[in-house]
């Protein structure tokens, strides 16, 4: 068997906040994504779906448990050490760029970071936006000069950039509107099947990553409660929390 | 905010604030000039002494009058904005870049670092800014460079405070976290994301601070701290004449008229500046 892309061992993550008692966001979560698989991570607001997603792209510190990259552990590693391998695309488009740059800037930058030249990053640039749907043009805009969806478009463009191996969606369509959030999935679902990227889908829609996702797991408040195909999951859930997900979409 | 502006409101951000900006840029900017091309625009040299014309009045020949040497009130107040509005400005770019490079520091790393120098920033904020000024200064002795460096002493713990907050906050966000994720090291993090979206406060308590800084100066030479004579210096020409207060005030009125219109007019370009930069304020 080929070692999967990603193992995510135990992981478990207290914050600790000033004031309050400790608190456990994520409760001992273990799974594998192979190669050009997309698995759903799915659960209401809260979970603790972001806190996974966060610790997998070395963004936040986990409290305990083992993530390995390719068989390699990248647990205590930063996000520059990994960054090749796993990109992320983020809730909210126009945070995700910073507001004093052009969208091009943001598109380029983990190929700058590579070493390629910016004559070579400006053309790569081009050719990403336009493999998203955008016109080359929006390399010059400012992320409050487009709009959501467009913005969106150019968040997918940089996270493929550098062709990771994982792409990690946290609700890449939630502050969309619904006809723009299906322009996206459409987009979404075609590049990974021509770029063969696995895919964390993270959203708290069923319905969304039934379509999209070959796998789902079910997270309850920090744990997963429940892991199987779409169809298994849609078709006989064995926790009231699953059916309750379930009956809230259908 | 309530939704109907005051006659204030109105008159004052009718263009966005950007009338003031204008005028009082203007003005900054002649000060800055004037100082710039001072040994050219006096009429006199300000270091010429004279007995003949000592304690002359204001006249068509001398309109601030002469000092008890005979030198030309007006031309010593030209050349007097140099050494005024140019340590003002170093003075306000020393306390600028030490304090923003100790709170994105602090920011950044948080931890033992950011707790320690954060209690000091506490103590120089809390203790009498201009008394400890005069003590640095009288232990540095006096000197123009000298009280630069003591009010920059006790001056750069505001802007660090801004600076850390901001990089607090900054740090927080997806912008950050996608940056990461592109691979920046972290002195990329901060030159590149960072220091361009916490420059804006920061710029604008500077402009705010070049009124207040050139009060600081003038006072720590008008006590005898800064500028020394003969120096043409605002602040220490007010200290050599205040002694003729009574009988020849034009020679104190003088630098005394200087520092207030230059202060002024920094300060109104520094509020203008906040303004504009407001963006609640802008295009209004
Ligand atoms: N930095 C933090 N400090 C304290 N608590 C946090 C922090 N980030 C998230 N949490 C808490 O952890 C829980 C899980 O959050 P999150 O992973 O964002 O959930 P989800 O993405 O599933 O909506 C929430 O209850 C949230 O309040
Ligand atoms: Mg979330």
């Amino acid at each position: 068997m080929t070692t999967p892309i990603l193992q995510a061992q135990s992981l478990k993550k207290i914050f600790t906040r000033d004031g309050q008692s400790d608190f456990l966001a994520v409760d001992g979560v273990s799974f594998d994504i192979s190669a050009g698989e997309c698995v759903g991570l799915i659960g209401e607001s809260g979970s603790g779906k972001s806190t996974v997603a966060n610790m997998i792209a070395r963004l936040l510190d986990s409290t305990e448990g083992r993530i390995l990259l390719d068989g390699e552990d990248v647990t205590d590693a930063e996000a520059r050490k990994i960054f090749r391998t796993v990109q992320m695309i983020f809730q909210s488009p126009q945070e995700s760029f910073d507001p004093r740059r052009t969208l091009g800037d943001g598109i380029g930058e983990s190929l700058l970071n590579v070493g390629q030249s910016r004559a070579e990053v400006r053309e790569e640039v081009g050719r990403l936006l336009e493999a998203v749907g955008l016109s080359p043009g929006f390399a010059e805009r400012y992320p409050h000069e487009v709009s959501g969806g467009q913005c969106q478009r150019a968040a997918i463009a940089r996270a493929i950039a550098i062709e990771p191996k994982l792409l990690i969606c946290d609700e890449a369509t939630s502050a969309l509107d619904v006809t723009v959030q299906a322009e996206i999935v459409a987009l979404l679902l075609r590049l990974m099947r021509e770029r063969g990227m696995a895919c964390l889908f993270i959203c708290h829609d069923i319905a969304l990553a039934q379509d999209f996702c070959d796998r789902l797991l079910v997270m309850h408040k920090g744990k997963i409660v429940e892991e199987g195909t779409p169809d298994e999951i849609i078709q006989s859930p064995k926790q009231a929390y699953t059916k309750m997900l379930i009956e809230s979409v259908l | 905010m309530t939704a109907e502006p005051t006659v204030r409101e109105a008159i004052v951000h009718k263009s966005g604030g950007k009338a003031r900006l204008y005028i009082f840029g203007a003005a900054a900017i002649l000060l800055i000039v004037g100082a710039l091309f001072s040994e050219s625009l006096c009429p006199y040299d300000p270091y010429l002494q004279n007995l003949d014309v000592a304690l002359q009045q204001p006249s068509a020949a001398h309109i601030f009058g002469t000092d008890r040497y005979g030198r030309d009130m007006l031309s010593r107040v030209i050349a007097g904005s140099r050494a005024s509005i140019f340590s003002t400005f170093l003075l306000v770019a020393i306390i600028t870049v030490v304090g923003t490079a100790v709170g994105v520091f602090c920011g950044w790393a948080r931890g033992r670092a950011d707790d320690l120098l954060m209690r000091v920033s506490d103590l120089c904020l809390a203790f009498p800014g201009l008394v400890f000024a005069l003590a640095v200064a009288g232990i540095l002795g006096g000197g123009l460079h000298n009280a630069v460096l003591a009010l920059a002493a006790i001056s750069w713990p505001k802007y660090a405070r801004i600076a850390r907050s901001q990089t607090l906050a900054v740090r927080e966000t997806t912008y950050l976290k996608a940056a990461m994720l592109a691979g920046c090291s972290t002195t990329q993090l901060i030159v590149k994301h960072i220091l361009p979206n916490i420059a804006g406060p920061i710029l604008v308590t500077a402009m705010l601070d070049i009124g207040t800084m050139m009060m600081e100066l003038a006072g720590l030479s008008f006590l005898g701290l800064g500028a020394k004579p003969p120096t043409a210096e605002w602040g220490s020409m007010m200290s050599e004449t205040r002694g003729l207060l009574q009988t020849v005030p034009w020679a104190v009125f003088a630098p005394g008229v200087a520092i207030f219109v230059a202060v002024m007019a920094f300060n109104l370009l520094g509020d203008a500046v906040r303004d504009y930069m407001d963006p609640k304020m802008r295009g209004r």
